[in-house]
């Protein structure tokens, strides 16, 4: 038996190769993934890795903010003072400590005067560190930047701005803006990577005057003398300075540091190996598909084996030894091919800045879960057709026409309908539940429940759909039409799984165009009405920015109110949230509020305005005393004084500028509200903000509309992300067509070559083999639109506590997938197609 | 040798023009050492209104003489005429044009396409060539092939027999010049071969339609007007109004020849 299945795989290359493709597709995304990920980690590992200092200290952080460095950090203030660098100094068993800053926010300007594009990574500002046991940075050109006008950039920044030592580099930092010429080259960590963010070092106390507290510092780097156990030195330390500090050894540092990284890193690896099984669920049925036809094909062949005395499980094991061998080779190359997918990954990661240093990480695990994953499921794709090979009876090899008999749909009709109303029911308790968490879980659910559904149910509505729809091919181009109609329903199990494939990438690729349209009208909607500031200033992703911005539009002629605001974290009666910081005398004329409760005079000095979900949420009304902890470990008593409906851009919590900067808030602005005075010219106004902008390059200046229309550049990036991630399943689902068409016509060379016999010529074999191609994929694409109008509307209803509150379903864009939909039959059909024409005719009616 | 264009045929004046014929029609396989001469120079004329038979064991050449006259298969040398029309200077669009109006086929099984009813086969190839059949004709044929009952059916729900009717009906619903049948009873029990046969019979008779089939089966040649013997490629001998016994007489030669 063993001979006979290796034998049969040789001798079917054609279709040994179509079928390998489906493995080698979804495991190659699969391991892309996982080495991608690898990457990423190994980046940030080393990055962290790179504290250099024995032993660290930090102020205390009242509370773990959970975001500490991701550049949405924010209440981490400078407060060790020079006195307790003293200290620390004089533990026993210190060889060397030294004060450090290190802020973000400061941005390294290129030659044209724009910020370099770190792509989300933050801009660092340090101070330099000239003590090697204590620096994780290293000079490789030039020297340690001294005084106010020097600075030493990391080696990425300085490439891709392309300076050179000596030239005169402006820095946008979190006060004013300088020019500092540059006098040194160093590389950080020990893979010199920063992860695109940019690093821009100067001496420690010209740091503290641009970036920091004079007398201040962000943290304190020890060294321990020779034969001193970090564990103790910390100890020591800690003992010496008191409460109010965290004092770590390195190896604790790195873990806490990367261990915020983490979570966003698996956030980063769970979306990506979402995608890696959307993948593979497709390519599953590809390869059932595949191994259903190539048994079915085979049917005489494996009956002639049982007629000469094969017993059942013999058969079985022939089938599924041959998608064994298959799911081992096929995950070999896919394997390899994931190096590449990882390269498109990094380089796709790379054009929004993320750029990864180093080779690509290959670990053990991916190349396990590959082979696991890649081998199983070709083995459970192969396992059903194998057992109703095993079934066939061995009559079926004496028989010259032995027609596989479509198998009952029933079992199909009962499971897909259950799913299916059951989908059906989540979704629609989706809209009556309250609690938005627990809707869009019902959504999801719901979701899957409708998709597996329908893909049950999929043969079933095949036919009637097919012979619909499928009625005006033949009006539109005779023969050839009607033929392809016919074999497109002749076996509703392989069209529909076909065309599965296909549903499912384009049900997500419309949902995700559905949530994006209505959450960008959304958006719209939101700023029409609650924006009442004339103009916008921010950078693009809500980085934080020095306040000196605000400040110098405050002096411009013609501005009535510059609104700052600031965002940071707080726990609120013991509950962690979030919270903007504003200016409670000028926030009415910036956004308008819509006040259920109280009004924005209720911020003012230890106010606290919150909107309606918290405050449903907590219970709260007007005049309740809330217990809040700030950052640095300051408790303050604030008072809530309104209560505001849903407002995306203020968030849920909102504390004065005031409460803010007396518990030591970090003075970086996110967004700036600028308000003009009425009667002024306000070409004259704008042209002047512009000009004083012109020196922070960092932010833009945004009217109403221009503000909107980069919060929607966002969503449609991340839509486009997304889109490219899903492309590959839809790449999958094309194969897939490819794949059924062209053993369709290896099945039916014998009716080619009778139809090429009496009299049908190329031209309408290659139009029937490509209008069958359009029926299935245009099935495919009807019915995931369908699904995802049903999952995009579902998920928008669910999130519109969420500040999606517009329903759109972009028309357009819907009627453009159908057309992709039906061009991806026609691409899909080319090559089968043209196979089908070049039979030739005699050797196509002699085939057995 | 009988030269056979000197053959005399039944009903049909040896004037009368051929409907197919060929002229020093050679076939050569391969090269070299797997060189094989399918066809030897071999000239034959398919009278109209002729029911022929071509007989011969296997490798003979019986069905490469066949595929060559219909236009499936190039030739090496020489030339084959359906009507006036030489084969060798058409394109593949052309031939194709030309097996479907002027050629009926009916091969030996998988004759039929499985989506389509028995009227829908029967009407094919008009289809194809998007023409309305002639609907008085097509009641004529689908009336001598009995299967009036049956013309909603799919070729699954019909049997061997019944299947092989629809497609006569398929190369007679066109009415083409010729009709080729290569071994049209081959896969059918003697009682159903019987029916294709008078039918095929029948309609050289009645319709004055040309049929020139292939088989191995005596039973089958004695239905024809006259059978050619082929060996080694080419035409060794001729028999006029075959009987059953004649033709196995005849077959038996061979053996012996083969056996010597």
């Amino acid at each position: 038996m063993w001979r006979a299945t290796v034998r049969n795989l040789l001798a079917h290359k054609l279709r040994l190769a179509l079928s390998g493709l489906a493995i080698v597709l979804g495991v190659a995304f699969v391991s892309g993934t996982m080495i991608f990920t690898d990457t990423l980690g190994r980046t940030f590992d080393d990055l962290f890795a790179s504290t250099a200092a024995d032993v660290n200290v930090e102020p205390a952080a009242a509370f773990d903010s959970g975001l500490a460095g991701t550049g949405e950090g924010v209440g981490t203030v400078s407060s060790v003072p020079a006195t307790v660098v003293d200290t620390v100094r004089g533990v026993d068993g210190v060889a060397s400590a030294s004060g450090f800053v290190r802020t973000e926010g400061v941005y390294v300007l290129d030659g044209h005067g724009d910020v370099l594009d770190t792509g989300g990574a933050p801009g660092i500002g340090i101070s330099w560190e000239p003590d090697p046991a204590l620096s994780s940075s290293t000079l490789v050109d030039g020297r340690a930047p001294r005084g106010a006008a020097e600075v030493a950039l990391d080696v990425d920044t300085v490439d891709k701005a392309g300076y050179a030592l000596g030239d005169s580099v402006p820095v946008l930092t979190t006060g004013p803006r300088v020019e500092a010429e540059l006098v040194g080259v160093f590389s950080f960590g020990d893979s010199g990577g920063s992860a695109g963010a940019s690093l821009a070092a100067f001496e420690t106390s010209t740091a503290q005057e641009l970036f920091g507290t004079p007398g201040q510092f962000s943290g304190v780097g020890v060294s321990a003398a020779d034969g001193v156990a970090q564990e103790a030195l910390r100890d020591r330390v800690a003992a010496a300075i008191g409460d109010g500090f965290t004092v770590r050894t390195a190896s604790e540092q790195a873990e806490a540091l990367a261990g915020d990284f983490e979570e966003g890193l698996a956030f980063v690896e769970t979306f990506l190996l979402a995608f890696a099984g959307i993948a593979l669920f497709v390519g599953t049925f590809i390869i059932l598909n595949t191994f259903s036809m190539l048994v079915a094909q085979r049917t005489r062949e494996l009956a002639l084996l049982r007629a000469l005395g094969a017993g059942r499980a013999q058969v079985t094991r022939s089938v599924l030894a041959e998608a064994l061998v298959l799911g081992v080779v096929g995950s070999t190359v896919g394997l390899a091919a994931g190096f590449g997918v990882a390269t498109g990954l990094r380089s796709l990661f790379g054009r929004f800045g993320l750029t990864l240093d180093g080779g690509l990480v290959f670990a053990t695990d991916t190349v396990l879960w590959s082979y696991a994953v890649g081998v199983l499921v070709t083995l459970v794709a192969a396992y059903l057709p194998a057992r109703r090979a095993a079934r066939t009876p061995p009559v079926a090899a004496m028989r010259d026409d032995h027609v596989a008999v479509e198998r009952s749909l029933r079992r199909r009709t009962v499971l897909g309908g259950v799913l299916t109303a059951a989908g059906i029911a989540a979704m629609v308790s989706a809209f009556v539940v309250e609690d938005d968490g627990a809707a869009a879980s019902l959504v999801g659910v719901g979701a899957l429940a409708l998709l597996l559904g329908t893909i049950a149910l999929s043969p079933v509505i095949a036919r009637p759909f097919l012979r619909g729809i499928g009625g005006v091919l033949p009006r539109l181009f005779g023969t050839p039409g009607r033929l392809a109609r016919e074999n497109a329903v002749r076996s509703p199990r392989r069209t529909a799984a076909t065309a599965s494939a296909l549903m499912v990438g384009l049900a997500l690729v419309s949902g995700f165009s559905i949530i994006g349209a209505s959450t960008n009208a959304s958006v719209d909607g939101a700023l029409d009405q609650s924006l009442g500031a004339d103009y916008v200033v921010s950078t693009a992703v809500a980085a934080p920015f020095s306040a000196d911005i605000a400040e110098q539009i405050r002096r411009i002629d013609g501005v009535d109110s510059v609104t700052q605001q600031r965002l940071g974290q707080a726990q609120l009666a013991g509950v962690q949230t979030s919270v903007s910081a504003v200016d409670a005398t000028t926030l009415d004329s910036a956004l308008a509020l819509d006040y259920l409760a109280g009004s924005t005079a209720g911020l003012r000095g230890n106010g606290l305005v919150v909107d309606e979900d918290t405050a449903a949420g907590r219970g709260w009304s007007v005049g309740d005393r809330v217990e809040a902890l700030l950052a640095n470990g300051q408790r303050v008593g604030l008072t809530v004084g309104g209560i505001y409906t849903t407002n995306a851009t203020l968030g849920s919590a909102v504390i004065s500028l005031d409460t803010f900067t007396a518990a030591g808030g970090e003075a970086l602005d996110r967004f700036v509200y600028v308000d003009l005075a009425p009667d002024v010219d306000a070409a004259a106004v704008r042209s002047s903000l512009e000009a004083t902008l012109e020196a922070y390059p960092v932010v833009t200046l945004k009217d109403q509309t221009q503000f909107a229309d980069e919060q929607k550049g966002q969503v449609d990036q991340m839509l486009m992300i997304i889109n490219a991630l899903l492309g590959l399943s839809v790449i999958i689902a094309v194969l897939g067509i490819v794949n059924t068409l062209a053993l369709s016509v290896i099945e039916r060379t014998r009716e080619i070559g009778l139809l090429r016999a009496i009299g049908m010529d190329r031209r309408q074999l290659r139009q029937m083999v490509r209008l069958e191609s359009v029926a299935i994929s245009v099935y495919g694409a009807v019915f995931g639109l369908l699904l995802g109008i049903v999952f995009g509307t579902g998920l928008v209803q669910a999130l519109a506590d969420q500040g999606i509150t517009q329903q759109v379903i972009p028309a357009g864009r819907m009627v453009l997938f159908l057309a992709v939909g039906a061009l991806i039959g026609v691409l899909a059909a080319v090559w089968p197609a043209r196979r089908a024409a070049k039979l030739k005719v005699l050797d196509a009616i002699a085939t057995a | 040798m009988t030269s056979v264009r000197d053959i005399p045929v039944p009903r049909v004046g040896v004037e009368a023009p051929a409907a197919a014929r060929s002229a020093g029609l050679t076939k050569v396989y391969g090269e070299g050492d797997t060189r094989v001469v399918a066809l030897d120079a071999v000239d034959v004329a398919f009278p109209r209104g002729v029911f022929t038979a071509i007989m011969g064991p296997s490798g003979s050449g019986k069905s490469t003489l066949m595929h060559c006259m219909a236009g499936l298969d190039a030739v090496t040398d020489g030339q084959a005429y359906i009507g006036d029309t030489e084969l060798s200077s058409l394109n593949d669009r052309q031939l194709t044009v030309l097996r479907r109006d002027k050629i009926g086929f009916i091969f030996q099984a998988y004759n039929l396409l499985p989506t389509l009813t028995a009227l829908e086969n029967i009407t094919l190839p008009m289809d194809i060539a998007g023409r309305r059949p002639d609907q008085e004709w097509l009641e004529t044929v689908i009336d001598t092939v009995g299967l009036r009952q049956r013309l909603g059916h799919r070729p699954s729900e019909l049997s061997g027999g019944q299947q092989q009717r629809v497609a006569c009906a398929r190369a007679l619903a066109n009415r083409p010049e010729i009709i080729f049948a290569d071994e049209p009873t081959g896969n059918l029990d003697s009682r159903s071969g019987a029916d294709v046969l008078s039918f095929l019979r029948s309609s050289v008779m009645e319709m004055g339609q040309t049929i020139v089939m292939v088989t191995h089966d005596p039973v089958a040649a004695s239905y024809s007007d006259r059978v050619l013997f082929l060996a080694d490629g080419r035409i060794v001998d001729s028999m006029i109004s075959p009987t059953r016994e004649r033709v196995l007489e005849r077959m038996k030669a061979f053996d012996v020849q083969s056996e010597a």
